[in-house]
């Protein structure tokens, strides 16, 4: 952590779950675009603290579902009716015979929408990111464990090391820490 | 903030039981949970995977043996061409419902209490669908050729036969597994977060680290992750549903007196949960016990919740066992009749297997009646005996359902008698190795208990806690 390495950010910690939702308020209603908090389980209400709307990953979701409903109905309804239509132990084979493939197209819907949400969850998070400047934080540890730490990045068009910090500091911010890339 | 002097307190009487007892920290239970798979190996760790270890080894030798002479090492043979093999696969994957109603139903209905113990019901539910899987892979005979399973052309052109429940079976069991695999690494990521950045050496900080892929707890993370696991605990919600009503229409669709009946689906679906949650207790007692520090975590409540669902879930497959017997008798059937009346349920020598069907009917519906009382559900012996009953029971349902009604079918002349051989029942016990070695491995690498989610349902959590001083 020399200091001719970029500046990444500020970094602030906070007591409780309940001074970091404040303190993202705070945040928010100052302007600040590039910053976010880290907690170590999904505090409610901090969407809203940090001005962030409903996570559109159920979108998503609902495209591969219904991409594994198509690939169901295909993967039935190809080979029974026209490349190899089977007849077994003399049982009809027609059209109304559709619902036989319910149970197929529905578990190839769950399949395709429960591996969406998994891929869009990272592609969204950007993760796989084995590295990052937080990391070099030595007391971003306790993110995982107790901490509630709230980071703003150096790229926000307002951000200022003086000014921040002391903004930071101001709004309950303990430790406020500079950290590099 | 106070707006009024008067303040609401919830009376004494409806308020609920802390689910993390003694006020626990943030801290308190990173600690604890962590320090189970920081700690250096216990000594009754190694005791019991030099047990389990072997009888999975002769388990795995048995099918390695079926695989090489074929089928006929087993009992099974005409009529009985289901017997052992299916009553172990359907045993299994019914004990692989709990982890999926613990972490996708409780979750969706708000049961806050699923928390402390839905991670190890999870893992439970991956190791005992690989168990299950098992057998329906070398029950084919020609092992080698289990890839005509998948929905591929695989001889002269010909294509699987979509309309047959079998097949369906095939999608759901492993679709079934692949979401369980997604949901429960998706719960863990944030813990293994949590290890990575405690581990003191660094090839544990290496492997932690890679499998938490950089998770920092980020809220705009938080974001998304918490609405893919809403997402995942809604599709999994119907999926688990789905996956034993198609397993009992591998039955209720053939023509067999004893399968051919409608009430298969739901009674397999409350059967499945019944015996799973049975195997979670018969797991997680002994665990609380051997982790006194986790006794903050989970606590009587846990158990006494779990009892109830065993009790309600048992008095359900009572009532299908009963009303069984009623259409079997009201349909006027007499095929029908038989199996009900004299094969399974009657005492009088004409059946074969009667002994199972009592053994069945004492198991899962008798024993499970103590729960009404209080404390036999806060009596933790009490309830692991009750649960081996279940255990026992489940296992008897299946027998019965698939044997009886193979072995006495319509025509006399057609009958058979059927007994498992050696290599069969080795295989069985077998697989009870490989899902306790893999258990214990589990809970010496991974955290067994949800830190994230745990810490969740803690009055800390709360971001409005803290602001009204009591």
């Amino acid at each position: 952590m020399s200091q001719h390495r970029k500046v990444y950010g500020l970094g602030a910690e906070f007591n409780s779950a309940a001074d970091l939702m404040h303190a993202a308020e705070k945040i928010r209603d100052a302007g600040f675009a590039k910053w976010d908090v880290h907690t170590p389980f999904p505090v409610h209400g901090m969407d809203k603290a940090m001005g962030l709307g409903k996570s559109w990953l159920s979108a998503a979701v609902f495209c591969g579902g219904f991409t594994g409903a198509l690939t169901g109905i295909s993967l039935t309804t190809i080979p029974s009716f026209f490349l190899y239509p089977m007849i077994v132990d003399g049982k009809p084979y027609s059209w109304p015979t559709v619902p036989a493939f319910f149970p197929i197209i529905f578990e190839l819907t769950v399949l395709f929408s429960a591996f969406t949400a998994l891929f869009t969850l990272l592609l969204l998070n950007q993760l796989p990111k084995w590295y990052h400047p937080v990391f070099n934080w030595d007391r971003f540890k306790r993110a995982t464990d107790d901490g509630f730490f709230l980071v703003i990045e150096a790229r926000d068009a307002k951000f200022s090391e003086s000014r921040t910090k002391a903004l930071m500091e101001e709004i309950g911010g303990q430790n406020v820490t500079l950290i590099h890339d | 903030m106070a707006k009024s002097s008067v303040t609401l307190e919830t009376p004494a009487e409806l308020r609920r039981e802390p689910l993390v007892t003694n006020n626990r920290s943030l801290a308190w239970i990173t600690e604890k949970v962590s320090t189970i798979v920081e700690s250096p190996t216990p000594k009754w760790w190694l005791i019991s995977l030099c047990i389990t270890s072997p009888i999975a080894l002769m388990g795995l030798c048995c099918i390695v043996y079926q695989i090489s002479n074929g089928v006929g090492v087993w009992g099974e043979n005409h009529p009985n061409g289901w017997a052992w093999d299916i009553t172990n696969f359907v045993f299994w994957i019914g004990i692989g419902h709990a982890g999926t109603l613990i972490s996708a139903i409780l979750f969706l209905t708000r049961q806050k209490w699923r928390t402390s113990i839905n991670r190890a019901a999870e893992a439970m539910t991956l190791f005992a669908v690989m168990c299950a899987g098992i057998f329906p892979a070398i029950h084919v005979g020609r092992f080698w050729n289990a890839y005509f399973l998948a929905p591929i052309p695989n001889a002269n052109g010909i294509w699987p036969n979509f309309r047959s429940p079998l097949l369906w079976d095939v999608f759901a069991v492993s679709t079934y597994f692949s979401v369980s695999v997604l949901f429960w690494f998706v719960g863990l990521i944030p813990d293994l977060a949590t290890l990575r950045d405690r581990a003191k050496s660094r090839f544990a900080k290496f492997i932690y680290g890679v499998f938490a892929l950089g998770w920092r707890g980020s809220n705009r993370h938080w974001r998304h992750y918490e609405m893919a696991y809403l997402l995942l605990a809604g599709l999994s919600t119907p999926l688990v549903l789905s996956v034993h009503s198609i397993v009992s229409f591998d039955f209720a669709t053939s023509i067999l007196p004893g399968w051919h009946t409608t009430i298969f689906p739901p009674y397999f679906v409350a059967g499945a949960i019944f015996g799973g949650f049975a195997m979670v207790l018969t797991i997680m007692l002994p665990a609380a016990r051997i982790f006194p520090q986790l006794n903050d975590l989970i606590t009587r409540q846990h158990v006494d919740k779990m009892a109830k669902i065993i009790l309600l879930t048992g008095s359900i497959v009572g009532y299908a066992y009963l009303m069984e017997l009623f259409v079997a008798w009201y349909s006027g059937n007499k095929f029908e009749g038989f199996t009900f009346f004299t094969a399974r349920a009657a005492a009088d020598g004409k059946g074969w297997y009667q002994w199972a069907y009592w053994a069945m009917m004492f198991c899962n519906v008798i024993s499970p009646q103590i729960f009404w009382f209080k404390a036999m559900r806060n009596n933790y012996i009490v309830v692991f005996v009750i649960c081996q009953f279940v255990n026992i029971g489940m296992w008897f349902e299946r027998f019965v359902i698939i044997v009886t009604s193979l072995a006495q079918d319509y025509l006399p002349s057609s009958w058979g008698h059927y007994s498992p051989s050696t290599t069969e029942i080795l295989t069985f016990i077998g697989t009870f190795g490989i899902f306790l070695s893999l258990f214990l491995l589990f809970m010496r690498f991974l955290p067994m208990i949800a830190i994230s989610e745990v810490k969740l349902v803690t009055p800390e959590a709360d971001p409005h806690h803290g602001h009204s001083k009591h």
